[in-house]
C-alpha cells in the first residue's frame, strides 16, 4: 500500500482529495491530509456570506466524517513543519513523524502584508480565514458606525469592503493603481463599477500608496503623502496573496524568484516525488489565485500519481472570471484588454444604468477574442462558450451585446448548438455532452440528479442557468416537459399541486400524499402545501398546525433564542394615541423589547411561548388583530401622510393604503408580500419598493407590481398608469391571485415577474386585456379569500384545544429555564449565543 | 453551554432502567411534537403517525444551543425519519440522532413506549 500526504486542507487541498477517492483503488492507497486551520475545509470562494448568517458549518465543503468515510485520515490544528525529501518523511509541529510514497503539497497562499509602517498596530486585519473573520468583527464591534478602510480594490478587497459595510462600519476603499479591479477590468468599465459602489455608500480612493499607518498602539488613520490623510478606526488589508511555500524553500525544492514552488505540466516540484498544486504552484511563471485552475491542477495530479501520465496542464490558462460583487455583476473572459493591432473592440455603456458591456472581436470579425461585463453578466456563459469554442460569430457582432435576451429574441442561437466538447462547468470541468448524456442516457432529470452525477454547478454555481437549459432542451428532445417538482415526496411542480388540491377538493395534507404523493412529506413540501391550501380554502395556520412553519404554528415569528415576537396590524401605518398607550402598557406588563418595523407598526419581542395566548388576549380586548408578520402572506402596506396633511399630496395616500391592507389581510401565498401607497411622485411610501404599489398622479393611479427590498432589491415595473381607484384594485387582485396560482414556493412576486416569460408585457394581456380568458375566474377567487377573513389569533385565543399548544412543556407548567436576557438600553436583548 | 449539551445521551431500548411516565397521548399532536421535562432534562417526543411510531430525542439543538427541537417539523428524507430545527433548518435523524444535512453533533435519541393511553419515555438513570 502507498502512503499519499496531502499538505494542506483548502479548497484545492479538498478537491484533490474528493478527485483522489473517486479514482483510486482504496485498497492500493492510503491517503493522509494534514491542515493547519481547525476547521475542516471550507469554501473561501463565498466567504463574505459568512457574514450574512455567522453559520461557518454552511461554508464547509464536506462533514468531518466524509474524511473518515473515505478512509482519509484527516489531521486538523496540525502543520507540517518540515519535509526530509531525502528520507521522504515529513514532521509536524506536533512531532510526529510520517512516511510518504508521494506527496502533495496544497498549502495554498497568505495575504500579502505591504511592509507599510505602522502595519502592526491594532485594528489591523488581513481577510482570509473564517477566524480572520472572527477577530475582524469582534473589533469592528468595539467601533460601532465608525470608518474601516480596505487596502486594495481588487475582487477580494471589493468582498471585504462588503463585509465591513454589513458590520455596520463606514467602508473606504484604498487602491494604488488608478482603477478598481486593474487586473479584470479596463478604465472604463472600472469607472462603471466605481460610480455604483459609490451610489451604495463604498468611498473609493484611487492612486493612493500608503506611507503609514498613524495611531498610538491602535489604528486612527492613513497617511498617504504630506497633508494626505484619512481618518480610519480599522483597516482590513486585501493586497494580493503571496505562496505559502516555506516548506519547499526549508527542504530545497526549486523556487521561483519571487516565491512559489516551480511545477511543471505533471504538477511535479524538482523533486517527482514531490508535486505542488493550487496557489502554493509556480506554473508558467504565474500564481493562479482563481479555483478553476487549482481544480485542474488537483485532477492532474490524481492522474498523475495514478499512472495516467498524459493527464497534463494546459499550457494556456484561462482566466476567465465572473462574480457577483455586493449586488453588481462583474465578468470578464479571454482577452479583455485587447492590443488594436490584434482585433476591434464593440462597446456599450450606461452609466445611469450602470452597465458596461465590451467585447473584443478579430479583424475579420469572425472570431470572439475576450470582454468586460459590468452590470449585468447574464450573457457571459453564452459569451464565454462562443470564445472558448471559436464559435463563429453572428453577422452583427454588436447584437451579442445590445439587444440580447430582453427582446425575446437571442442571438445566441441555442445552447444546443454549442459542440459536446464545450466546457460548462469550468470548476469540475464538465463537458456540454456529459451533461446531456446524463440526461439522455443515465436517466437524470433534474438540477439535482445531473449535478450529483456529473458534478457540474457544485463548484461556484455560476453555470447553473446553463446546465438548467441543457437539461430541459435534451429531456425536450426526447418528447419529455420539464418538471420542477418540489421534492422528493411529490413529483409536481406547485402550480400543479395547486391545481390538484382545487379539482379534487382534496381537505388536508396527508389526504393529498397518499393520493399523488410518496413517502411522509418533509420539512420543505409541508409549508408549501399549507400555503396552497390556506390559498384555496383560506383556512387559518390552526387548522394543520403540524405541516406549518414553526412561525405559523404558532403565529409569531420565532427569534434567536427561542423566544417569539408579536406584532399586532397597524393598517397603513395608522395608530390612535390610545391604541399606542394600550400596547405600550401591555409591552410593559410582559417585559417586551419594542421596536418600530420597516412596516410602520410595532414588533415586541421576547415573548415566551406560555405567554402569547396572554399577551394576545389582551390586544384583542384592546381592539387588535393578528398582522401576520410571522406568515407567507400580506405583511403592510405602506403609505406616506397623503393629500390629507401633505401640501405636496396628489391624493389620499393613508384612507387607500388602510382599504388595501384591510382587503388582502390574511391572505397566504408562496412568499410573503407587502404593499405601498404614495400620494405623489416623491414617492415617500417607497411604493416600489413593493410587490404591489400605488402612486397617485395627476389624473389617477400608477399602478406597480414586482418590486421589493431585501437581497436583492428590485424597482416594481409599471402595470397600469393613470387608472382610477377601482380598476387599480382590481388589477393588483388579478396580479396576486395569478401570482398565487402559478409561483413556486418561497419565490417573491419579483423573481416571480422575471421568470414569466414575456415579463410585464405577458402580466398586463392576462390582468388587463384578459389574454387568458381567466379574469372571472381570478376576480371571484380574490373575492372569496376576501370575504373569508377571520384573525386566526382571536380563533386561537378562543379556542380551548389551539390555546393548549401554547406551553413549553406537556407534563409541567414550568416555563423554559434556560432563557436568559441580558439588558440593552433600558429594554433587554437575548444573551449571546456562546 | 458545552456541559448543557454534555448531559443528553443516547439511551438504547435495552439500557433502559427507568420509564419516566411523562403525559397523556392526547397532549401529542398528530406527525408532530411536544417537548417534556424530565428532571433538568428537556426532552422532546414525536407522534410521528403517519409511521406508526413514537421518537424521542433532547430538545436542544446543537447548533445554536437553543430549547426549540420539539417545535421543528418532522418528516422523512429517503424514509430516514427526521427532525428539521425551527431556527435554522438542521435536519437530524430521529433514528440515530445524526445530522443529516451537515457536520453538527449527533442529539442524543431515548426509547418511547405507549402504554394505556400514556407516554413513557426510556432513561438509564
Amino acid at each position: 500500500m502507498k502512503t499519499i500526504i496531502v499538505i494542506g486542507n483548502g479548497m484545492v487541498g479538498y478537491k484533490f482529495c474528493e478527485k483522489f477517492i473517486a479514482q483510486a483503488d482504496g485498497a492500493k492507497y492510503k491517503l493522509v491530509v494534514f491542515g493547519e486551520e481547525p476547521r475542516v475545509a471550507y469554501d473561501r470562494v463565498h466567504l463574505s456570506e459568512f457574514f450574512e448568517d455567522g453559520d461557518a458549518e454552511r461554508l464547509s465543503l464536506a462533514p468531518r466524517n466524509w474524511y473518515t468515510e473515505n478512509g482519509i485520515d484527516l489531521y486538523t490544528s496540525e502543520l507540517v513543519s518540515e519535509i526530509q525529501k531525502d528520507k521522504k518523511t515529513i514532521t509536524t509541529s506536533k512531532g510526529t513523524t510520517m512516511v510518504y510514497d508521494q506527496l502533495v503539497i496544497a498549502t495554498g497562499s497568505v495575504p500579502f502584508v505591504p511592509p507599510i509602517r505602522g502595519v502592526e498596530k491594532n485594528g489591523v486585519f488581513v481577510y482570509r480565514t473564517i477566524e480572520d473573520l472572527e477577530e475582524t468583527l469582534a473589533y469592528a464591534k468595539t467601533i460601532k458606525g465608525g470608518k474601516a478602510a480596505i487596502l486594495g480594490g481588487g475582487l477580494l478587497g471589493l468582498e471585504a469592503a462588503k463585509a465591513v459595510m454589513d458590520m455596520g462600519l463606514e467602508p473606504h476603499v484604498i487602491e494604488f493603481a488608478p482603477k478598481l479591479m486593474p487586473r479584470q477590468l479596463d478604465t472604463r468599465s472600472s469607472k462603471v463599477l466605481q460610480v455604483k459602489l459609490e451610489s451604495m455608500g463604498i468611498h473609493i480612493h484611487l492612486s493612493k500608496a500608503t506611507n503609514q499607518i498613524l495611531g498610538n498602539g491602535k489604528i486612527t488613520g492613513m497617511e498617504f503623502g504630506e497633508d494626505d490623510m484619512l481618518e480610519v478606526d480599522m483597516l482590513v488589508i486585501s493586497a494580493g496573496i503571496r505562496p505559502r511555500d516555506e516548506l519547499g524553500k526549508s527542504s530545497g525544492l526549486l523556487m521561483g524568484t519571487r516565491g512559489g514552488i516551480i511545477v511543471n505540466n505533471k504538477m511535479q516540484t524538482s523533486d517527482p516525488d514531490i508535486l505542488a498544486i493550487g496557489e502554493v504552484a509556480l506554473y508558467n511563471q504565474m500564481i493562479y489565485g482563481l479555483v478553476a485552475p487549482g481544480y485542474e491542477m488537483a485532477q492532474v495530479a490524481v492522474d498523475q500519481i495514478l499512472g495516467k501520465t498524459d493527464s497534463l496542464m494546459a499550457a494556456e490558462i484561462d482566466m476567465s472570471t465572473k462574480l457577483k460583487l455586493i449586488g453588481v455583476d462583474v465578468a470578464s473572459f479571454g482577452t479583455p484588454f485587447m492590443p488594436s493591432d490584434r482585433g476591434h473592440s464593440i462597446i456599450f455603456e450606461n452609466k445611469t444604468e450602470s452597465l458596461y458591456k465590451r467585447i473584443n472581436v478579430s479583424h475579420d470579425g469572425k472570431k470572439l477574442l475576450g470582454g468586460i461585463l459590468v452590470g449585468d453578466a447574464d450573457d457571459y456563459n453564452m459569451l464565454l462558450q462562443m470564445y472558448q469554442n471559436e464559435m463563429p460569430l453572428p453577422e452583427n457582432p454588436e447584437a451579442l451585446i445590445i439587444g440580447g435576451r430582453n427582446e425575446g429574441g437571442s442571438s445566441f442561437g441555442s445552447v444546443m448548438d454549442l459542440p459536446d466538447t464545450a466546457v460548462v462547468c469550468s470548476c469540475e470541468a464538465v463537458t456540454k455532452g456529459a451533461i446531456c448524456c446524463s440526461v439522455l442516457e443515465d436517466g437524470n432529470e433534474s438540477l439535482k440528479a445531473v449535478a450529483k452525477a456529473t458534478k457540474a454547478a457544485t463548484g461556484c454555481g455560476g453555470c447553473k442557468p446553463m446546465v438548467n437549459d441543457l437539461i430541459t432542451e435534451s429531456l425536450k428532445s426526447l418528447g419529455k416537459t420539464v418538471k420542477i417538482q418540489i421534492c422528493e415526496h411529490f413529483d409536481y411542480s406547485r402550480q400543479e399541486l395547486f391545481d390538484i388540491v382545487k379539482l379534487r377538493g382534496i381537505q388536508d395534507f396527508d389526504e393529498l400524499i397518499d393520493t399523488v404523493g410518496k413517502g411522509h412529506g418533509c420539512e420543505i413540501c409541508k409549508p408549501a402545501v399549507a400555503a396552497i391550501f390556506a390559498s384555496i380554502y383560506n383556512e387559518t395556520a390552526n387548522k394543520q398546525e403540524t405541516i406549518q412553519d414553526t412561525n405559523d404554528r404558532y403565529l409569531a415569528n420565532i427569534q434567536r433564542n427561542g423566544t417569539y415576537s408579536v406584532v399586532p396590524r397597524v393598517a397603513g401605518g395608522e395608530i390612535t394615541p390610545k391604541q399606542l398607550m394600550a400596547m405600550g402598557r401591555i409591552a410593559q406588563k410582559y417585559d417586551l423589547y419594542t421596536k418600530i418595523t420597516g412596516g410602520q407598526r410595532i414588533d415586541m419581542f421576547g415573548a415566551k411561548l406560555h405567554e402569547l395566548p396572554l399577551i394576545w388576549e389582551e390586544l384583542i380586548l384592546e381592539g387588535f388583530e393578528t398582522g401576520q408578520a410571522y406568515g407567507k402572506s400580506l405583511r403592510t402596506v405602506k403609505s406616506c401622510v397623503g393629500s390629507t396633511w401633505c401640501r405636496y399630496g396628489m391624493d389620499e395616500s393613508v384612507s387607500f393604503a388602510i382599504e388595501i391592507e384591510h382587503r388582502y389581510k390574511g391572505i397566504r401565498s408562496p412568499h410573503k408580500f407587502k404593499g405601498g401607497v404614495s400620494g405623489c411622485i416623491r414617492e415617500c411610501a417607497e411604493a416600489r419598493g413593493k410587490d404591489f404599489g400605488f402612486i397617485a398622479v395627476e389624473g389617477g393611479w400608477n399602478v406597480y407590481v414586482g418590486g421589493n427590498g431585501g437581497a436583492n432589491p428590485k424597482h416594481a415595473e409599471l402595470l397600469a398608469e393613470k387608472v382610477d381607484k377601482e380598476s387599480a384594485i382590481n388589477y393588483v387582485d388579478r396580479f396576486i391571485m395569478y401570482y398565487i396560482k402559478t409561483a413556486m414556493p418561497l419565490q417573491r412576486t419579483a423573481a416571480w415577474l422575471d421568470k414569466l416569460e414575456g415579463g410585464i408585457t405577458y402580466l398586463q394581456n392576462v390582468v388587463i386585456n384578459d389574454s387568458l380568458g381567466i379574469v372571472d375566474e381570478l376576480d371571484a377567487e380574490m373575492q372569496a379569500l376576501v370575504d373569508s377573513y377571520k384573525c386566526e389569533w382571536k380563533e386561537a385565543v378562543e379556542t380551548p384545544e389551539i390555546r393548549e399548544r401554547y406551553t413549553h412543556f406537556v407534563n409541567s407548567e414550568e416555563s423554559d429555564d434556560s432563557i436568559e436576557f441580558v439588558s440593552l438600553r433600558d429594554q433587554k436583548m437575548p444573551k449571546e449565543w456562546a | 453551554m458545552m456541559a448543557q449539551l454534555n448531559t443528553y445521551e443516547t439511551v438504547k431500548s435495552e439500557n433502559v432502567i427507568f420509564w419516566f411516565k411523562a403525559a397523556p397521548v392526547a397532549r401529542f399532536p398528530k406527525n408532530g411534537g411536544a417537548c417534556i421535562k424530565y428532571k433538568d432534562k428537556q426532552i422532546a417526543v414525536f407522534n410521528f403517525t403517519r409511521e406508526g411510531t413514537w421518537y424521542a430525542c433532547q430538545n436542544l439543538c446543537p447548533h445554536k444551543m437553543e430549547m426549540v427541537l420539539s417545535r421543528g417539523m418532522i418528516g422523512e428524507e429517503n424514509m430516514e425519519p427526521k427532525v428539521a430545527c425551527p431556527l435554522h433548518k438542521n435536519n437530524f435523524s430521529l433514528k440515530t440522532g445524526n445530522h443529516l444535512n451537515g457536520d453538527l453533533d449527533s442529539i442524543a435519541t431515548y426509547p418511547v413506549k405507549i402504554e394505556d393511553d400514556f407516554v413513557y419515555v426510556g432513561f438509564s438513570e
